[in-house]
């Protein structure tokens, strides 16, 4: 289907997670308006109704230079696991490829009473071939952008998304355009305070 | 045949502003203006939209008069775009959350009756509810385009059954679609629109969680003129369903069934896709996806792809005929499978769920499409030895924890209480730490269940029930409960929205005192109250009071959504 030959065939298959109400799906909108404006193709399944009342979410964002034709990633198939929640991260590892990258949040959110330990969960995080772990609600609030926490940590995936970064900015500008010029700076402030994270590992 | 994903995306809109969507005004033209819209450059649109918003501006751009619904998910996001589109508002296209799917069908059913367009969006089991006029509108048949969606939920993400609406669409004899992707979604809510006023019977779109909340890039094509002038159909004895009429009607709807399934063998959106063996895959709605990723694009097998019903019998029987064996893929329940195999099992050459093929209960996936097909599956990471449950709990600050809390308190002195809830972010309080309820049936069998076991001599009899499940399917139950004096104690835990769903309108909202006054209840037996932890006596005073009052009794918590709250700030 897509014909134009100069460009590099690429797929990422990227598991989205984290608790109802974190704000996955804003991260999950840049990204895919991101690919959109690159030419990708791309399929995004979402998750509304009842377990967005405090329980575990995830999406599933497939973007690629080729047609993506399942909304659903297969087990072992995610190029990259993009989690607000450590626990949660976790949760999809069986989905996760074996070369595989994660992007965490350190920081649980804990509404269960049967929480794990949290040594534990950043021990097996920590453990992965390829994981980041930040706590991104620290450094988003260090830097004054407290509530842009979940586009911090999609700045310190954007190395592993492989897609421009200028790109990413054009696109956080245009999901947040809407809410005005102050949310935009304070969403690309967030987006670049841990842009380099990928490289450091 | 099936629609490609675009390769270019030209302008790009993620889902919400439907505005920019809409319809032109008919002339061929590529730049045009409608609606206040100006340059719209029709032709080049590509937009980014879930399924149900596809579904939305299918609609919308097929020149609707309105859309009724009520919310249930997966279905809800449909009517949500479309009252979020401008453009629609400012033409008077309704966009309505009805009492319940029966009052949304009717309501349909009527302006199909004068000739315009209307949509009707449900979750599956709101097709339950809407099933009588659902499946008498087949017998009246339809005059203006009649679309009815109902949203399926394989897996029960958010559900409390999997039943498969495509029997409703063999039960009713309508024609039926099962788009494969979001592009299908929109063309076939265009498509069902026309074939609706060319069969003059209502059309069924059916879809599954998976395409409803999934996003893709759907092109659009150059709207229809806005809704059709006002006009009658000349048949008036029709729609009048006296024996004499619907036996009539009746022939002339199985009359019609071959001309459906002619229709279905040259539909576009079925097709028979040769392969390189002699195995066969019949591939239904979004199970196409599945099996064109299982083999990266290029099937082996002879596939049949299936997004038309009724079922095209010939181009299945040539499939089978020149196959071994057949592989069934279908969403939801063996609806085709049991149809091919038939009672006496056809040889065993048809396979699917019911030969263990595929899982027997929930929705495909990539993973157990891949195993059906005997494919090899990629190794994978085993599962996580800390991760935990995480199921959906009440907000903290919500007035349910509230009742619940008081509610336990209370009915600890009555042993034999028993509480019969109903569907509603309140159904959470049967999980820890409330426990508080002991049913969730049904839109509204709270208040009936309760009258029944109160008859039967259960006390405490006690109903919990949302204030919009209440005006949903409750009022009718309390009359009942109220003609019989029945000795139960109903509390309406009202948060002033359809909380559960996102928080749309509910249709009582200030007016569930005079309801219940009005169905009968004694005023001083209906009691109000807010659920804040300052009032907690008050409110386990009240309804100790009212358990112990021998007749039918309301009590109602009231206090907004924590959910609605927040947005307003």
């Amino acid at each position: 289907m897509h014909t134009d030959a100069k460009e590099k065939t690429m797929k990422k298959d990227i598991i989205l997670s984290g608790v109802g109400g974190q704000g996955i799906l804003s991260i999950a909108a840049v990204i895919g308006e991101a690919a959109l404006a690159a030419g990708l193709h791309i399929k995004q399944a979402e998750v509304h109704g009842m377990s967005q009342r405090g329980g575990d979410v995830h999406s599933d964002l497939r973007i690629s230079s080729e047609p993506v034709h399942s909304d659903l990633i297969a087990r072992g198939g995610a190029d990259l696991i993009i989690s607000l929640e450590p626990m949660e991260a976790l949760r999809y590892l069986p989905w996760l490829a074996k070369d595989g990258w994660v992007v965490a949040n350190r920081a649980p959110f804990v509404n269960i009473p049967n929480y794990p330990d949290h040594g534990a969960l950043l021990a097996e995080l920590r453990a992965l071939p390829r994981a980041i772990v930040l706590d991104v609600e620290r450094a988003a609030a260090e830097a004054g952008v407290a509530r842009a926490a979940n586009i911090v940590l999609l700045g310190a995936a954007s190395a592993v998304l492989e897609l421009d970064y200028g790109a990413l900015r054009l696109a956080v500008g245009k999901v947040f355009g809407r809410k005005g010029d102050a949310v935009v700076k304070m969403n690309l402030k967030a987006l670049e305070i841990d842009r380099g994270a990928a490289e450091r590992i | 045949m099936v629609s490609g994903t675009p390769e270019r995306v030209v302008s790009v809109d993620l889902g919400g502003s439907a505005g920019d969507g809409m319809p032109g005004n008919g002339k061929n033209t590529q730049r045009n203006t409608y609606l206040g819209i100006k340059n719209y450059d029709i032709l080049e649109k590509k937009l980014l939209l879930l399924g149900d918003e596809a579904v939305a501006l299918g609609a919308l751009h097929a020149g609707i008069a309105g859309d009724y619904a009520y919310p249930g998910t997966p279905s809800t996001e449909i009517t949500e775009y479309i009252q979020a589109s401008a453009p629609a508002r400012r033409a008077g296209i309704r966009g309505d959350w009805c009492v319940n799917e029966k009052t949304a069908m009717e309501a349909a059913l009527g302006v199909s009756y004068v000739g315009r367009r209307a949509l009707v969006c449900m979750k599956h089991v709101g097709l339950n509810v809407a099933a009588d006029a659902f499946i008498n509108s087949a017998m009246t048949g339809t005059h203006g385009g009649l679309v009815v969606v109902a949203a399926d939920d394989p897996s029960m993400h958010s559900s409390q059954n999997e039943q498969d609406s495509r029997f409703y669409g063999r039960f009713a004899f309508v024609p039926l679609f099962e788009p494969s992707s979001q592009q299908e979604a929109y063309d076939m809510v265009r498509a069902g629109f026309e074939l609706s006023e060319s069969v003059r019977l209502p059309v069924l779109l059916r879809i599954t969680t998976r395409m409803a909340h999934s996003r893709a890039v759907v092109t659009t094509a150059p709207p229809a003129p806005g809704p059709a002038a006002l006009s009658f159909s000349e048949d008036r004895a029709r729609w009048v369903l006296l024996p004499v009429n619907a036996r009539r009607r009746y022939g002339e709807l199985l009359s019609a069934q071959d001309d459906l399934e002619l229709r279905a063998e040259t539909s576009p959106y079925n097709a028979l896709i040769p392969g390189t063996n002699r195995k066969g895959v019949i591939a239904c709605g979004i199970a196409y996806n599945y099996v064109t990723e299982a083999f990266g694009g290029a099937p082996d097998r002879n596939v049949l792809k299936i997004s038309q019903y009724p079922l095209p019998r010939k181009l299945i029987r040539r499939m089978v005929e020149s196959c071994g064996e057949v592989l069934v893929l279908e969403d939801g329940q063996p609806f085709v499978e049991e149809q091919l195999r038939g009672l006496l099992d056809g040889g065993g050459k048809i396979r699917g769920r019911l030969t263990g093929e595929v899982p027997r209960v929930g929705e495909l996936t990539p993973d157990n499409v891949r195993a059906a097909l005997g494919l090899p599956s990629a190794e994978v990471n085993a599962p996580s030895g800390n991760v935990v449950p995480r199921p959906p709990a009440l907000c903290a600050g919500c007035g349910h924890r509230d009742v619940y809390e008081i509610l336990n308190e209370v009915l600890r002195d009555y042993p034999d209480a028993r509480v019969f809830s109903d569907i509603g972010c309140y159904t959470l309080g049967a999980l820890p730490p409330f426990r508080a309820i002991d049913s969730c049936v049904d839109m509204g069998a709270s208040i009936t269940m309760a009258k029944g076991a109160a008859d039967a001599g259960l006390h405490p009899s006690v109903a919990v029930i949302g204030d919009s499940t209440f005006t949903h399917s409750g009022i009718t139950g309390l009359l009942d409960a109220v003609n019989s004096r029945a000795n139960v104690t109903v509390i309406i835990s009202d948060n002033l929205t359809t909380a559960m769903t996102g928080g749309q309108d509910s249709a009582g909202t200030g007016r569930i005192e005079a309801i219940c006054a009005g169905v009968g209840v004694e005023p001083e037996h209906v009691r109000t109250v807010v659920p804040l932890p300052r009032n907690h006596d008050e409110i386990r005073r009240v309804i100790r009071e009212e358990i112990d009052y021998p007749g039918v009794s309301v009590v109602i918590p009231r206090r907004e959504c924590i959910q609605t709250l927040k947005r307003k700030r």
